[in-house]
């Protein structure tokens, strides 16, 4: 979807404020709630670019006023609520007032070593790769109104194909529960004019991470 | 810093607890009552984060590139496996990416749509690196970005920004410092900060460090 959340390019956000000794976390109900979305992961009930689109689907002004913690908080109350595993009426209540439904699993004390690391994304292929190192690419002019990885700043620019990285889980699909659809992985390369026009610095390059539905031959 | 203005006391009621403070303490208290959570697990996570995982790891990769040459091939050539059989970590996600940094080529990460990190080598992401402006400057204005941390690349040093855009993660390989020559792998990677490897700060110089 085209919301704020795509902020390759914007303007007016001022400064990068680097803080000098920076704790993992400023609060504990960061720390809880970072715990509690790995732990609902492991659960099941979701993946991360369901979680992200939860994310990107809060109101503009709520996304740029939220702290990073914040949105990941709202977005978690959101899939609940939408996923009728926890209630907006129960949150407000501050206790349960119905039982739980049953997950695929729950996450204990002994077995969170295990699962302190990203998860797998990479899949079987369901057909050749299309591109290949050194093909010239277009990426597409599309905005879809759900979840995509394609940034509005990269859409309709010629690159090269740098790389091919595998096939993965396609976040377009698994996000609104069609599935996993896996798609070749490629990086593409840009040039800074391509992208900025006559005002980019002009040794610039950048790259984004795109999955094959995104391409086409230029 | 946006994290510094997260307390709207609720003078209504009295409480000194924070907005945020008490949405989190409703949303565990619901979820480990309806079953779905443990408590004890989410200490035991917060306990990970805060004390196992972190840049250390990632400078330990560092260090053993600039002393291993063989080592430093089979990290570019696949970062994923080579950070596997060093040992620190017992799983690394798909796929962690090296890029290295020469006297002519200055890489910078990014995740533009969210704020994706690689958070097994390098410990959750710093606040400035899930901000706005970090998200929105480092692909058009990466210069001025650096020039927020107080670095300035030299004008024939070209920039190249990856766009963390799927599951794949980015690892910088920091130039290694001059006067380092004979130096442990374990002094070395005292060198390597956490900037370094997310490509918005050098190793430092040796007089940096005891």
């Amino acid at each position: 979807m085209d919301g704020v959340h795509d902020m390759g390019g914007m303007h007016g956000f001022g400064k990068v404020e680097p803080e000098q000794n920076e704790p993992v976390f400023h609060e504990d109900w960061e720390a809880r709630t970072q715990a509690l979305y790995r732990a609902m992961s492991y659960a099941g009930v979701w993946v991360i670019d369901q979680a992200r689109f939860a994310r990107e689907r809060l109101p503009p002004d709520v996304y740029l006023a939220s702290s990073y913690y914040k949105k990941w908080e709202l977005g978690m109350e959101k899939q609940l609520a939408e996923l009728d595993l926890a209630g907006r009426d129960e949150l407000a209540a501050g206790h349960a007032l119905r039982p739980g439904k049953s997950l695929k699993r729950k996450l204990s004390a002994a077995e969170v070593p295990n699962v302190i690391t990203r998860g797998s994304f990479a899949r079987p292929a369901q057909k050749p790769a299309r591109f290949k190192p050194g093909d010239r690419v277009r990426t597409k002019n599309i905005h879809p109104k759900t979840h995509t990885r394609l940034p509005r700043y990269a859409r309709d620019k010629v690159g090269v194909v740098e790389a091919l990285r595998g096939c993965h889980v396609f976040p377009d699909t698994v996000a609104i529960g069609k599935g996993e659809d896996p798609q070749w992985l490629y990086t593409v390369l840009f040039d800074g004019r391509e992208l900025w026009g006559e005002s980019a610095e002009p040794s610039l390059k950048v790259s984004i991470e795109a999955f094959e539905p995104y391409l086409e031959l230029a | 810093m946006e994290q510094k203005h997260e307390h709207h006391h609720d003078d209504e009621h009295g409480s000194e607890l924070s907005e945020m403070q008490l949405r989190v303490r409703a949303l565990e208290t619901v979820l480990t009552e309806k079953g779905y959570v443990d408590p004890a697990a989410l200490d035991a996570i917060i306990e990970a984060f805060e004390t196992k995982v972190g840049p250390h790891i990632g400078a330990r990769v560092v260090a053993k590139a600039w002393t291993d040459p063989s080592f430093k091939r089979a990290l570019l050539d696949n970062a994923t496996k080579a950070v596997l059989a060093l040992g620190l970590i017992n799983r690394v996600g798909d796929h962690l990416i090296a890029v290295e940094n020469t006297p002519k080529l200055h890489n910078m990460i990014v995740c533009t749509l969210c704020s994706c990190y690689p958070w097994e080598v390098l410990g959750l992401p710093p606040v400035w690196y899930k901000s706005a402006p970090y998200r929105s400057r480092a692909v058009n204005d990466p210069r001025g970005v650096l020039a927020d941390f107080g670095v300035t690349l030299p004008a024939d040093t070209a920039i190249r920004v990856w766009d963390s855009t799927a599951e794949t993660r980015f690892i910088v390989l920091p130039l290694r410092p001059k006067g380092t020559e004979g130096w442990s792998e374990e002094k070395l990677a005292s060198l390597v900060t956490r900037d370094s490897m997310v490509g918005t700060g050098f190793a430092k110089q040796p007089g940096e460090v005891a």
